[in-house]
């Protein structure tokens, strides 16, 4: 008995799950998401400020950028306090991505062009799969989450109304191919934040629970945001994180009067603002999409991967993730500018980003670990 | 212009548009004019504007919505209930005792003011609710007591302190319109007045300029702000910010030739400042009202407030997990083996299950509510965190005996105090080639007083190991949920490394390093120069640790005492 047309059945994974079979045959698939309750607002709000009117941040702006080129990078972590344009950016960034096609009716928003990643329903529906184009998604992680949200749980209201167990699909699967942003990581329990990286990185989520058994399919970039003053992160979760970026406010007096203007005036009429600024943003969108098409052809030259190799050494950075994403996110950073090939100077441009959140601590020495970075770019990247 | 005046005036403008200037912080301790205050606030606020208050131990399920039980129960579907977040939509959240706020509230409350939109995860629900709300957040902090949170605060346009006004200069709101001057003319750009004020008044957010540039526009009725506004803006916003008295010499170089030239699509045509030669300018004027405000004596708190060490936020680490006592700190799930069993929060878990469960379960028997262990929830607990004073002692021969001899004295009377307030103390020493715990963390007076008649003298200056030691016994101070205060005797004159091998140079550099580690941990840090004369060196490693200096040439024990307290 189906509530809704937006509600499918979904064929569990038939490896995996021999045990269920007997217990429930079918796990159900609710998209509550698809019908929103009428006193609520939508999830995403509609005004945004525009990401090319984003003053200065130059460094945070493209670590998302290149988070956007290639998702594989592994996720940005943005230190700084709260309100330095953190969460405006990766909302502008969002808004201006081209739309990417879906499965019409999949609560993963599946990628027919990848058919390895498809969701259990999605790769047993026969004939040909029905696409949409839909904005990319960007997800909140709001404080005060709990757990069954964030992976997904058993549909309450089909198990209260109609004693059916069905799978409720959380805020992974809703982020699937977009955008997951967690304001304040270092507030979230450590159970949640483990689960998450763990998510993130095999790019699956798998739920256990309340009788519940499956798997779907859940690559999203993970954007952090934390505050270093309320807490340290501990390593292995920065470890995680493909880039990170600190972000500051601006203390030179024309920047800062630049940022209040155009806050002011996108507040007094943001509709005015944001077509004065629609030509940037699409300007960086066409870039975007140039860069995306321009990676699969870029390759790394061995002198830049032993460059790569040698600065990891020289920072002492722990076991292979360090030089993996300095290399991609190099690729990434030479495929926006549309460079022919990578060369030692996007290596060096990145690399604070890409290490300064691996570097052991050292006691003896007191400089910030990006000085550290820099140090090390110039003694072994010097031509 | 009176305090109570402008307080007055705030009152209208957070109530005029509270979720956009955010609110207001309130220093004031509980009392008649407090109460006053808050009923102008109400006055000032339209009937379709709500003010309701906070208590602080609001848990999640009340603040942020989540499943209303009873009605979920009786209709037999979830049904979500609105948290005190969206009550208030529109309106204005007041919460007392705001300086004790917990740093996970205190992130609620600052994400649903940048969102005006409070997310709901919970439950098994998924729902966002406009929440575009104001918060008066009411300080009673008094002294050395932790400011109220600085991220949530900095987003309040205005801070007004009721402390010192008496009964007397209370006069009942006259019925004022919010417009300071509504026919002035237009100031050519205010965002970049405001701007140049805020830095020549020491403002680092950005967050100063703009709300003052709300607060104007507001005054303005939404045109652009006038000369009489923008001051006004500058007076109540700007002014409570203001970490520097400003001189007008700085605002002349600011105002020179800075105009930004951006190639902002949308500017207007980059106007020239007031013209020269017609007095001063319209900064220096507003920096001119600015100062007119501004207490007394402000350079010298804001230099105060600048060497504070950070305060130590009450952090997860502080929270000894899974303790039984304390204040409850919310359900999660767990065995009640590992806290308190929440039955509330475990029938809540429970009852969307029951139909289910029911159609599973073989026993007929319909009223027996079914609970699995999955369901149960415990409470934990957080307990108040107690001091713990680390009294890290110079014991080298450069610190002369005598003074070895006094600091003993001080802990001596540290811990008769200690023992009334329920306090630990440890002792340290650092000598020859390491550093050596004297005393671990403890009450017991006796044992105190005993290992400190043995504390022996003479040797080499180990410094930076004896900082380290000391930090080290922080964390696990801190671990174990206490707070730590790391009191260093010296005379500042490292000659000893790490590595134990003699070599001043080295081992200044050392300690300078642990020093900065030390204010990396957040430990509050006091340094007592045991030197005969103040040594610049002490000064020096005092800086690094970010903690307080106390030059005491001929120390007495009283006099250290004194100053531990006040640390404290």
């Amino acid at each position: 008995m189906i509530v809704n047309g937006s509600t499918r059945a979904m064929s569990r994974e038939p490896a995996s799950l021999p045990h269920l079979t007997a217990q429930i045959g079918t796990i159900r698939v609710s998209d509550r998401a698809k019908s929103p309750r009428p006193d609520t607002v939508p999830h995403s709000a509609p005004s945004v400020f525009p990401f090319s009117a984003i003053v200065g941040q130059d460094e945070m702006r493209q670590a998302l950028l290149i988070a956007a080129v290639d998702p594989s990078v592994g996720g940005v972590l943005v230190f700084g306090d709260r309100g330095t344009g953190k969460s405006t950016a990766i909302r502008g960034l969002a808004a201006l991505l081209p739309p990417m096609r879906a499965v019409v009716g999949c609560p993963y928003a599946c990628d027919p062009a990848r058919p390895g990643d498809l969701c259990p329903r999605c790769r047993d529906h026969a004939g040909a799969l029905e696409t949409h184009a839909v904005p990319v998604p960007v997800v909140d992680l709001p404080l005060g989450a709990t757990e069954d949200r964030v992976v997904g749980a058993l549909d309450l209201e089909r198990a209260l109304a109609h004693g059916q167990k069905a799978f409720e699909p959380g805020l992974l699967a809703r982020a699937n191919r977009g955008f997951l942003y967690i304001d304040e990581v270092n507030l979230l329990d450590d159970h949640l934040v483990d689960l998450l990286l763990d998510v993130a990185a095999s790019g699956v989520n798998t739920v256990e629970r309340e009788g519940l058994s499956l798997r779907h399919p859940a690559r999203f970039v993970l954007v952090g945001s934390g505050n270093p003053e309320e807490g340290e992160l501990r390593p292995q979760l920065l470890d995680r994180f493909g880039l990170a970026v600190e972000v500051t406010t601006p203390t030179d007096l024309p920047t800062r009067i630049d940022v209040v203007r155009r806050r002011d005036a996108y507040e007094h009429d943001s509709t005015a603002f944001r077509a004065a600024y629609a030509a940037a943003d699409e300007a960086i969108r066409e870039n975007l999409t140039r860069a995306r098409a321009h990676l699969p052809s870029l390759t790394v030259p061995d002198a830049t991967l032993e460059a790569a190799a040698r600065l990891c050494l020289a920072l002492g950075t722990d076991g292979l993730r360090g030089e993996l994403t300095l290399m991609r996110t190099a690729r990434a950073l030479a495929a926006l500018e549309g460079a022919e090939t990578v060369g030692r100077d996007h290596l060096a441009r990145i690399a604070p980003a890409a290490l300064r959140h691996r570097l052991r601590r050292n006691p003896l020495d007191e400089s910030g670990s990006t000085a550290r970075v820099a140090r090390a770019v110039a003694e072994v990247l010097a031509p | 212009m009176t305090a109570w005046a402008d307080a007055l005036r705030v009152a209208r403008l957070a109530a005029a548009d509270p979720h956009g200037l955010g609110g207001v912080v309130v220093h004031a301790g509980a009392g008649p004019v407090r109460d006053a205050w808050l009923a102008a606030l109400r006055d000032a606020l339209t009937a379709a504007r709500p003010l309701r208050r906070m208590p602080g131990s609001i848990t999640d399920a009340r603040l942020l919505g989540g499943l209303d039980l009873p009605a979920t129960l009786a209709a037999g579907r979830p049904v979500a209930e609105a948290g005190l977040l969206a009550e208030t939509d529109g309106g204005l959240l007041v919460v007392p005792m705001a300086e004790r706020l917990s740093p996970g509230l205190a992130a609620r409350l600052a994400a649903t003011l940048d969102d005006g939109i409070v997310r709901v995860e919970r439950d098994g629900l998924g729902e966002s609710r406009p929440a575009r709300l104001g918060v008066i957040l009411l300080d009673e902090g008094q002294g050395d007591d932790a400011p109220v949170s600085p991220a949530l605060a900095d987003r309040l346009a205005f801070h007004i302190d009721l402390s010192d006004i008496a009964l007397g200069d209370l006069t009942p709101p006259e019925a004022a319109s919010l417009g300071e001057d509504e026919s002035g003319k237009p100031v050519a750009d205010a965002a970049a007045v405001l701007c140049q004020a805020a830095q020549a008044l020491g403002i680092a957010s950005l967050r100063g300029p703009l709300l003052a540039m709300r607060v104007a526009r507001l005054l303005t009725g939404g045109r652009d702000p006038t000369e009489a506004a923008s001051i006004l803006a500058a007076r109540l916003v700007l002014a409570p910010r203001a970490t520097q008295t400003p001189t007008l010499d700085e605002t002349d170089a600011a105002s020179d030739d800075s105009s930004p030239e951006t190639p902002a699509p949308d500017e207007r045509a980059p106007e020239t400042e007031a013209a020269p030669g017609e007095g001063p300018s319209l900064e220096q004027r507003l920096v001119e009202a600015v100062r007119a405000v501004l207490p007394p004596g402000l350079l010298a708190q804001g230099l105060e407030a600048g060497s504070r060490p950070r305060q130590p936020r009450p952090g997860k680490a502080g929270i000894a997990a899974a303790s039984r006592t304390g204040r409850p700190t919310g359900a999660r799930a767990g065995a009640p083996r590992h806290g308190r069993l929440d039955l509330i929060e475990t029938l809540r878990a429970a009852a969307p299950w029951q139909r289910l469960r029911r159609g599973e379960g073989a026993t007929p028997d319909s009223r027996r509510i079914r609970i699995r262990p999955e369901d149960l929830r415990i409470t934990r607990f957080a307990q108040r965190s107690e001091t713990t004073t680390i009294f890290a002692v110079d014991a080298s021969g450069s610190a002369a005996l005598e003074r070895l001899a006094e600091a003993k004295g001080a802990v001596e009377l540290l811990l008769a105090e200690a023992y009334t307030r329920r306090d630990r103390v440890a002792v340290l020493a650092f000598r020859g080639t390491g550093a050596e715990l004297i005393l671990p963390p403890t009450r017991a007076l006796a044992r105190a007083r005993r290992s400190l008649g043995a504390l022996p003298g003479g040797g080499g200056t180990p410094l930076a190991a004896g900082l380290d030691a000391a930090a080290d016994l922080a964390r696990t101070v801190r671990r174990g949920g206490g707070a730590p205060l790391v009191v260093v005797l010296t005379d500042g004159r490292a000659n000893v490394t790490r590595t134990g091998t003699a070599g001043r140079a080295q081992a200044g550099a050392e300690a300078l390093a642990a020093a900065a580690s030390l204010r990396g941990e957040g430990v509050r840090t006091l340094l007592i120069d045991t030197a005969a004369r103040p040594q610049e060196s002490a000064r020096r490693l005092a800086e690094a640790m970010g903690g307080r200096y106390l030059p005491l040439p001929y120390a007495d024990a009283g006099a250290m005492r004194d100053a531990v307290r006040t640390a404290r």
